[in-house]
């Protein structure tokens, strides 16, 4: 019985192994080669003349983060992709469960209501990029539409504007970010605090007075590889690609969500009503709750979406708008355009760097609660 | 040089000049096999010049297969990723298009990727027929040429509608100076937009017409090569005057194709468009607008006497698997009568000084004008269309454009660009 | 008590309907909101070219113009082909590795699994511009495509199969995790039972698991098929003859770099998106029966 089961085993081995092997290739083995040409000073002209490239370290890392010659595109980037990346996972989240409750109410018709959410997502951002570049136009597009009831045109430039909130200096990022982490660690060690965790607690507060410290003493500021002060902010024209991008996206949330939904009995939620728990008070004790999982892994899904997204901004913005310019657009023209494949390697690698501080932990956390089952 | 070797030499290159001959000559029914040509021709009368170019060939070479490889979109940027990834993974095309200037000279041919085709040109005599300041954006320093033209388009072009700016009471600006203080407040009062702009490229080729009026051409020529500094006054002024020239413009004009654009002038919402000429076939054929009555032009502001070019070339690189059939398609898109196939269709002139240019059935009141500008004005190569720097600059600049046209900088828009002209090579630290 | 009860019944009776109401009202609201964009895709593909304008996109044709329609097919209908030879096969394949995948992983749990499993599933998250050159270099050099023709062995790279290959292989993390979760919640008895009847590995799959993988498939096709029909970066650099390139690509090749054909653009969107469209009025009922049954739990 034992030897059979260890044969099965091997065989179940060996019916993997051809998966492994090319995602060993396919993914890991060309990481490795994009991560050493981001260390070099590889470029077309030297690959096409055959000439061996130069290492030269982190230096085109550097670059990225302090030269001044694009115009601190690549910052830029960094800041939109970050704000858009937030707005699209809220955005997303928010019409998903709306739609999923909505169709949860016994409806005559979900499934074609089911199919009309659901559709753009079977389109190709090459497609609906097209369409919402016209719907944004500021004069005859989506603007234009209150005046076919008789009301005042809408007034906002979509990806085109050129208004920007939350203005902050690229140069005191790293004071912002140590303040924010100064707001987080004060915030678990008052809960460890609370829950009587004295040990964790007493290791926190001291990151948090270190932390501290090190604001007192303007420490921070000196990671700032700038010379001139540098204006970043949040983009209102991010707010285009963020409705673009949610009408194409939220369908999707919404299945999970249904289908999350559908799994949660009617027992457990007439159990609650019977207990005296109103509609909205089912929804907050018992659905929320147990749909948070699928919340997770919706952020994770759209996470790396968003971190990557390419063709949507690329074809609604025409590629060069630095409002609602991406990563992964400045690292195809750095590449392709420019010709400069060390520096869009390297923009790469940080993309890459991005969406594992996103997806390591959550795959390092599923696997471990796994274990512990 | 004794007598008796100078006849064997003479002997032997009449030789091989008959044996170039006969092997012309014998070509023209043996060729078979596939040709690959690589272009981002895909669309409206680009597509249909290749087309016909294609079909031409045909004739002469029914035996050659020929494969139309057209990459669409972004005036070429997908087609150049496409075809930096296709060289660097082992696989040419047979011939592919390039612009003129440093978008072949910068990278395949400082790659040694390509193939010198001076043997083509004189078997033809081209080196007559082809204008000399061409034949030099495609030469590297021995003399080598790298490709062959077949078109000419300019790109300091000011389009309007002759009848409009009548009733508006303004006439076309001689210089930028009178556009920003005199044309630009009496529209903007006549409820007018003064001059319609499009997205990013379209603002670097505004820039490049600002840079050619505010320098001259020699000083806008420094710029590639380090004689003129990015960080003197007169730059930064070029800067200036494109924050002023954008102060006058539409606000939406990053949503806005070079078409869009142009037909805000077309329907009477905008005076001015600032396009390259492939515009007189958008308003000629797709707006159905006569020459000089439903549209007019004239050099932009402080530009005339200049002609500032691109040409659309094709090229042979090393290594092209059918290149019996390449050097025969390059031998074919040279001449005059493919030019003269191709260049109707396109909406551009003709490279080689042949064609019939005079014949108004092929060139319609546009180009007759624009033909006698071309062979009597100053030539400069295009910024925005890749003839006078690297790629890598070229793709930092549009970014610094679209940087500007936010924070209107215009000391820091230079000193970034100088900058960029040093980290991409272009000149050298002085 | 009577008396009390009927009026609050009738009530809330009232405010269940106005509830009703509100909800389908809400529905249909949303419902139109969402179908703006294809509202503007069709009005835009009925026009001739020089109705087409910004300043009156809202407005319906003035004639049902079908020209576009007939120039869009005229020009798609290879490439529509060549994408249906792109994607049935990869869907196919990618689902059966996936299915066989997620069973190992799943019910034949090896020393390491934990390990290798989310390292495979890393593989969906990267940016795929990140590996492209050297994807393309890698490709090249395979040659394992014998042409008949001239006895020659050409490489994948360019080649129709080696576009089916990679969309294969970035599609085994995501085939995989689909199918194990829904397989995880298989539970083990059925396999041990089968497994004391002599049953073993393959005999178990196909007994056992496969008869009750339907909404596995189902949710791993639509996926696939979605992604590999509308996916455009690889196939425009890995598939050079325009006579082999799939339809997105295509669809970009009828816009030139300089006069686009707006209503033909619009009009090949629209047949562009005929199959998955298709696809989901079919499947969609059982993409959340899929879905339910545990493919999302990551």
């Amino acid at each position: 019985m034992t030897e059979r089961f260890s044969r099965d085993r091997i065989i179940g081995i060996l019916v993997l192994l051809p998966s492994i092997i090319l995602v060993g290739i396919f993914v890991y083995g060309f990481i490795v080669t994009t991560i050493y040409i981001s260390m070099t000073d590889s470029n077309t002209v030297q690959q096409l003349s055959g000439t061996q490239p130069n290492f030269i370290g982190f230096q085109n890392y550097t670059t990225l983060f302090t030269a001044t010659v694009d115009a601190g595109r690549f910052r830029t980037d960094l800041v939109n992709n970050v704000f858009f990346t937030i707005l699209f996972i809220i955005a997303c989240l928010v019409i998903g469960i709306g739609l999923a409750i909505l169709l949860d109410q016994k409806i005559k018709g979900e499934s074609l209501f089911r199919t009309i959410f659901l559709f753009p997502m079977a389109l190709s951002f090459v497609v609906t990029g097209v369409v919402w570049r016209w719907l944004f136009n500021p004069t005859s597009g989506l603007n234009a539409l209150p005046t076919a009831v008789g009301l005042p045109a809408f007034q906002f430039d979509w990806f085109i504007s050129q208004d920007q909130w939350l203005k902050f200096n690229w140069q005191s990022l790293p004071t912002i970010i140590a303040i924010i982490l100064l707001g987080v660690v004060i915030f678990f060690a008052l809960y460890f605090w609370s829950h009587k965790r004295s040990q964790l607690a007493a290791f926190v507060t001291g990151i948090a007075i270190l932390l501290l410290a090190s604001l007192a003493l303007d420490i921070p500021s000196r990671f700032n590889g700038l010379r001139n002060p540098e204006a970043k902010g949040f983009n209102l024209a991010l707010l285009a690609v963020v409705v673009a991008a949610a009408w194409q996206m939220s369908g999707y949330t919404m299945a999970m969500y249904l289908a999350g939904l559908r799994g949660i009995s009617d027992d457990l939620r007439e159990a609650a009503r019977v207990d005296g728990a109103t509609e909205f008070g089912v929804y907050r004790y018992v659905v929320f709750p147990l749909l948070q999982p699928i919340t997770l892994s919706a952020i994770i899904i759209l996470g790396h979406i968003s971190l990557k997204i390419f063709d949507l901004v690329f074809v609604m913005g025409g590629g060069n708008n630095i409002q609602i310019d991406m990563p992964g657009i400045n690292m195809f023209f750095t590449t392709y355009r420019g010709g400069q494949t060390a520096i869009g390697a390297a923009i790469a690698v940080i993309m890459l760097l991005m969406v594992a501080v996103v997806i390591v932990p959550y795959l390092w956390s599923s696997l471990r609660s796994e274990v512990q089952h | 040089m004794s007598n008796r070797k100078f006849y064997a030499l003479l002997l032997i290159a009449s030789l091989l000049l008959v044996l170039g001959i006969a092997s012309v000559a014998t070509a023209q029914e043996d060729l078979s096999g596939d040709l690959e040509i690589f272009s981002w021709w895909t669309g409206g009368g680009e597509a249909a010049g290749l087309e016909a170019l294609i079909a031409r060939f045909n004739e002469m070479y029914p035996n050659v297969n020929i494969i139309n490889a057209a990459v669409a979109g972004g005036s070429g940027v997908n087609a150049r990723a496409v075809l930096t990834t296709r060289m660097l993974g082992g696989d040419p095309p047979d011939v592919f298009q390039v612009h003129a200037g440093e978008e072949l000279n910068a990278v395949w041919v400082a790659a040694g990727r390509m193939q010198p085709l001076n043997d083509i040109y004189e078997a033809n005599g081209w080196l007559e027929q082809f204008p000399q300041g061409l034949l030099d954006l495609i030469s590297d320093d021995a003399g080598n040429i790298y490709s062959v033209p077949v078109n000419i388009h300019r790109s300091n072009v000011l389009w309007y509608v002759p009848a409009n700016l009548e009733e508006w009471g303004v006439t076309v600006p001689e210089t930028w100076d009178e556009f920003i203080n005199t044309t630009c407040p009496t529209l903007q009062a006549a409820g007018v937009t003064p001059i319609s702009i499009g997205e990013n490229w379209t603002q670097v080729q505004l820039w490049e017409n600002i840079a050619v009026a505010t320098l001259g051409v020699e000083g806008y020529n420094g710029l590639w090569d380090g004689t003129t500094s990015w960080v003197s006054p007169e730059v930064t002024s070029t800067f200036e005057t494109l924050g002023q020239v954008m102060d006058c413009a539409n606000e939406d004009m990053n949503s806005l194709s070079w078409q869009d654009a142009s037909q805000r002038v077309a329907n009477g919402e905008a005076a001015f468009n600032l396009m390259g000429d492939w515009a007189a076939g958008y308003f000629l054929v797709d707006l159905a607008l006569e020459p000089n009555v439903g549209f007019g032009w004239a050099t932009t502001p402080g530009t005339a006497g200049t002609f500032v070019m691109l040409s659309d070339t094709f090229g042979l690189p090393i290594g092209a698997p059918n290149e019996a059939n390449a050097r025969a398609w390059l031998n074919f898109v040279g001449t005059a009568e493919a030019q003269d196939i191709f260049n109707p269709l396109k909406g551009s002139l003709p490279a080689n000084t042949t064609a019939s240019i005079g014949d108004t059935s092929l060139y319609n009141a546009y180009f007759q004008s624009a033909y006698e500008d071309w062979t009597s004005n100053d030539i400069v190569g295009s910024l925005a269309h890749g003839a006078v720097s690297p790629p890598a600059f070229l793709n930092g600049f549009a970014s610094l454009i679209s940087a500007f046209q936010t924070d209107r900088d215009a000391a820091s828009a230079g000193a970034n660009a100088g900058a960029l002209a040093l980290q991409v090579g272009m000149v050298s630290p002085q | 008590m009577a008396a009390q009860t009927l009026p609050s019944r009738s009530s809330s009776g009232t405010t269940r309907k106005i509830g009703r109401i509100v909800i389908y009202a809400l529905l249909v609201i949303l419902s139109l909101v969402f179908l703006i964009p294809v509202y503007m895709v069709l009005v835009t593909s009925f026009k001739s070219l020089g109705e087409v304008n910004l300043a009156t996109m809202w407005q319906l044709p003035s004639s049902l113009d079908f020209s576009s329609f007939g120039e869009a097919l005229n020009e798609l209908s290879p490439n529509f082909a060549n994408s249906l030879v792109l994607v049935v096969p990869a869907t196919v394949i990618s689902a059966v590795i996936g299915s066989l995948n997620g069973y190992v992983l799943a019910k034949w749990r090896f020393p390491g699994a934990n390990i290798i499993f989310p390292l495979m599933l890393f593989g969906m998250f990267i940016p795929y511009q990140a590996i492209l050159i050297p994807l393309v270099q890698f490709l090249s050099q395979i040659k394992i495509i014998f042409n008949p023709a001239n006895g020659q062995w050409t490489s994948l790279y360019g080649s129709i199969w080696g576009l089916i290959l990679v969309h294969v292989v970035y599609g085994i993390p995501i085939t995989t995790l689909i199918f194990r979760n829904y397989y995880a919640e298989v539970p083990n008895e059925m396999i041990e039972a089968g497994a004391i009847d002599g049953a073993g590995f393959w005999r178990l799959y196909w007994d056992v698991v496969l008869p009750i993988s339907l909404p596995g498939f189902v949710v791993v096709i639509i996926w696939q098929f979605t992604q590999i029909w509308n996916e455009f970066l690889f196939a425009v650099t890995l598939i050079v003859n325009p006579a082999s390139q799939p339809i997105t690509v295509a669809l970009q090749n009828i816009s030139g770099s300089q006069i686009v054909a707006w209503n033909v653009q619009m009009a090949g969107a629209f047949l562009a998106a005929l199959p998955t469209l298709l696809v989901y009025i079919l499947l969609g009922r059982y993409f959340i029966r899929g879905l339910l049954a545990g493919s999302i739990k990551g």
